[in-house]
């Protein structure tokens, strides 16, 4: 299945990230983010463990990705892989484990510096999950 | 009025809005949900006059790019998505005492030093490191404080809106994830369309303006655009999460039309907080005025460099004007605009207040930037505002798909001009044609009435991300 897309849009990044649950589809949008960023094949070199909530889906899809772009920011940590991703529906909350490298190791083209509220959207369409979002560049 | 392109008011809408453009632009921004987000924030209470595109606009976030809202004070909202997420991200100009003769056969090696030295900071951080009890300082005080500290000296701040320093920063405000994200930052410059330029005073149009500026022909001048980094990234997130948490989400027709009134306690905060992050902009600029005069002086021992000035993009303000006949104050809403005061504002400083403040719009990569004068007729029209860039036209998906990185940089080399970049892509995606025709914007402009043009700088050295 395809992991994530990118589309249009005039100054920003707009993507979907698919999957055949919903942390799949969160997996995979932490990807689409970070192929944003940079081009480079990055090592898995080091292992951060998060945990992250929100008000709904929506929200908590926002403050999971801004994780990665505070992991960026304070210490120059860049994800490679997201493993044992655990939401929980009902209250909105998350846990995953980030293993990756740091960014000197890295050709990087593109600061994100935001996830924003544009145009999201969690949505289960049969039985598929897709996620949209925009990103401020 | 030409270019004057106004959407009357729908339901919901509370003023009319706006959209300063030719018919060519603004045919090209109906595809792109530009007027659409004009009019959302014209629902936004306590909005005062129009909702405001100026000619560089795009579409945004909840706000457009290029708009300009003013809201009332007792009525009236204040929204981290009309400022944006990059808040105080802005344009400071530096000029020297070199032309472009002293330049000649230096280029290369120039070009060079300057992008060791100045770091563009993505997933590397910077080498300018300090304690986190100096960081609020620096949030509270600005450029003012690393002035104190031996970066610079007094004029880089007289010469800088707000002097440098928005005096109402709460640092207490600023979450310790904020500061985590910015304070191994200060004095880079980040990517995307974030750049340090080298560029030549190519044509003078107001000699008398030029000189109260200290602008000549021939002249050697710097260009600097970025902003408050992963600092002001966060702070904006945290009082867009704050104020769905108070207000709930469900009464606007965007989500990131978030906002708080004015005079609420959360208004007030997110206006300290994002002064904070305004200022902590300001230092970012100081410190990059700093490592410039030490790389400068290594190539040209007599090389002086001064702030011309430093403008504003992302920021809410205070401001007076006459509304209905009244002298009101307002909160205006900047975000991808550039703030444009005519002759007289006490805002401006001093040496520039008999002539209106320096407006400074960048161009794209290899094209011209411009040096215009702010006008009385832009307070009346835009509050006091004026474009931010040429805007962009194209996406960066369609950018990689039909650009091919060589041509642009052929296309540099042609021109003259030596580019430093840390990626392929990044030229790819910045290339000029992504953008619209500055020229035609800058005409736009003028024509409008909201800023004069002063003078015409052409690139010799850029520097992105």
């Amino acid at each position: 299945m395809l992991k994530f897309k990118f589309f249009s849009h005039t100054a920003d990044i707009k993507f979907r990230a698919y999957g055949k649950n919903i942390e799949e589809s969160f997996e995979n949008s932490v990807y689409a983010l970070i192929k944003s960023i940079s081009n480079s094949k990055i090592e898995e070199s080091k292992k951060i463990k998060i945990k992250v909530s929100g008000k709904d889906m929506e929200s908590l899809l926002y403050n999971f990705l801004e994780e990665v772009l505070y992991l960026i920011d304070s210490k120059n940590f860049f994800v490679s892989k997201v493993r044992n991703i655990k939401i929980n529906k009902k209250v909105f909350n998350l846990s995953a484990e980030f293993s990756g490298d740091l960014g000197k190791n890295l050709k990087i083209f593109s600061h994100v510096k935001a996830i924003t509220y544009d145009e999201m959207f969690v949505k289960k369409i049969k039985e598929k999950w897709i996620i949209q979002v925009v990103l401020d560049v | 009025m030409k270019n004057r392109n106004v959407i009357e008011k729908e339901e919901g809408m509370n003023v009319p809005g706006v959209v300063y453009a030719s018919k060519k632009i603004f045919n090209e921004i109906k595809g792109d949900k530009t007027i659409e987000q004009v009019k959302n924030v014209a629902k936004l209470p306590g909005i005062v006059g129009e909702s405001i595109a100026l000619p560089d606009c795009h579409r945004g976030y909840g706000f457009p790019i290029g708009g300009v809202a003013a809201f009332d004070l007792k009525k009236g909202v204040i929204s981290p998505g009309g400022v944006g997420y990059d808040i105080n991200c802005g344009v400071l100009l530096l000029k020297t005492n070199l032309t472009s003769k002293d330049l000649i056969g230096k280029e290369k090696m120039l070009a060079d030093a300057l992008e060791k030295k100045i770091p563009s900071g993505v997933g590397r951080g910077s080498p300018f490191q300090v304690s986190y009890k100096e960081f609020d300082q620096i949030l509270e005080k600005g450029s003012q404080y690393l002035v104190e500290k031996g970066y610079g000296m007094k004029e880089d701040y007289l010469f800088c809106e707000e002097e440098g320093c928005m005096k109402e920063a709460d640092a207490s405000l600023v979450s310790d994830r904020a500061k985590k994200r910015g304070i191994g930052q200060l004095g880079t410059i980040g990517a995307g369309n974030h750049f340090l330029d080298v560029l030549e005073v190519e044509k003078i149009f107001d000699k008398k303006i030029a000189k109260v500026f200290g602008l000549k022909k021939n002249q050697i001048v710097i260009l600097v655009h970025c902003g408050s980094r992963g600092l002001g990234h966060q702070v904006a997130s945290d009082y867009i999460k704050k104020m769905e948490e108070e207000y709930g989400i469900k009464k606007f027709p965007d989500r990131e039309l978030i906002c708080a009134p004015i005079n609420s306690k959360l208004g007030k905060e997110y206006f300290s907080a994002m002064s904070a992050a305004a200022n902590f902009a300001f230092a970012n600029k100081q410190i990059i005025i700093h490592w410039l005069r030490e790389e400068f002086i290594n190539h040209f021992s007599k090389s002086k460099i001064e702030v011309l000035y430093q403008v504003c993009h992302n920021i809410a303000k205070f401001e007076e004007y006459v509304i209905d006949g009244k002298k009101t104050k307002v909160c205006v809403h900047r975000k991808g605009a550039t703030r444009s005061f005519g002759p007289g504002r006490i805002e401006i400083p001093k040496e520039y207040r008999k002539v209106g403040q320096p407006v400074l719009i960048p161009g794209s990569m290899g094209t011209a930037s411009y040096v215009l004068v702010g006008t009385k007729k832009s307070e009346k029209l835009t509050f006091g505002s004026s474009v931010h860039g040429a805007g962009r036209v194209m996406s960066r998906t369609e950018a990689v798909k039909t650009i091919k990185g060589e041509n642009t940089k052929k296309r540099l080399i042609f021109q003259n001009i030596i580019l430093r970049s840390g990626s392929d892509q990044l030229i790819i995606e910045e290339s000029p044609e992504v953008y619209k025709n500055i020229d035609e914007v800058v005409d736009i402009v003028e024509n409008l009435g909201i800023s004069k043009k002063v003078a015409k700088l052409k690139p010799k050295i850029v520097l992105i991300g």
